[in-house]
């Protein structure tokens, strides 16, 4: 299990659907896209640190749960977004992420949890 | 091609729609994708920040075949020093921008890296110009 790699080990992805097993996370929207793959996964707060990261295939772990969280995912091109300590994306969230085929996954681990978990799992940092 | 948005300040709910609409002219414009990223990313704090400070403010969006213009213009407290407002980490932003996920000073200075040429001019009390411009006819970053 964990991450996917090829014959050189270079290319690393994990899917969605078992990111979201390894976490006992509950799939909010975007179940069609289960499929999808994210080799990085970055843990923020802050949206202005969010929106000064680059790349693709990335996941975006957060405590923050209001629209803003969505938005900026969507400005800074991350269609995953999980999350933690058990805070529920309002229905609002869920239209915005749903307009922009996003994947929102919620789970009751912490931050710190989470990434650790994800990290073990071979999920890369962006830093 | 010319856009006009308009922002009313303490209206989080909306903040981000003027560049999530800029967006999607611009993936129809068939502009790179690290480049559309930059550029909706400077519109995006730039609408926080209006947001966040002013009463109200205007989005001009003029595109030809070779740039981006994007001038925000708003009627707020203005910024009494600009230099000092560029500085990573000031901030004079309210808790409740913080619960949002920003006023963390960082707004200014990501403008100015996701921009080729940023200007803004301020009149403490009356408002804040900001114009920045992309060029289309270069590779993003």
């Amino acid at each position: 299990m964990g991450i996917n790699s090829d014959i050189t080990g270079i290319k690393q992805e994990m899917k969605i659907e078992e990111i979201a097993s390894l976490l006992d996370a509950q799939i909010i929207c975007g179940g069609n896209n289960m499929d999808c793959t994210v080799n990085y996964a970055f843990a923020s707060d802050l949206m202005s640190d969010v929106l000064t990261i680059e790349g693709s295939g990335i996941l975006l772990i957060t405590g923050l749960t209001n629209l803003q969280a969505v938005r900026t995912a969507e400005m800074a091109d991350i269609s995953h977004i999980v999350f933690v300590r058990d805070k529920h994306a309002t229905e609002e969230m869920v239209s915005l992420a749903v307009e922009n085929n996003m994947v929102l996954l919620e789970c009751r681990y912490s931050m710190f949890k989470t990434a650790g978990i994800l990290y073990d799992a071979g999920i890369k940092p962006l830093y | 091609m010319h856009f006009e948005y308009q922002i009313n300040g303490g209206d989080f709910t909306n903040a981000g729609v003027a560049s999530s609409q800029l967006k999607k002219i611009l993936k129809q414009l068939n502009i790179d994708f690290r480049l559309i990223k930059r550029i909706v990313v400077a519109l995006y704090e730039a609408e926080v920040n209006v947001v966040a400070h002013a009463y109200h403010g205007s989005i001009y969006v003029d595109i030809d075949t070779s740039k981006i213009i994007i001038v925000i213009e708003d009627e707020g407290p203005g910024i009494s020093d600009i230099d000092l407002a560029m500085q990573e980490g000031f901030s004079t932003a309210s808790q409740q921008v913080r619960e949002m996920g920003f006023g963390a000073g960082m707004g200014l200075p990501n403008i100015k890296r996701n921009s080729d040429e940023l200007n803004i001019t301020s009149n403490p009390g009356s408002g804040t110009r900001l114009q920045m411009l992309h060029h289309l006819n270069k590779q993003a970053g």
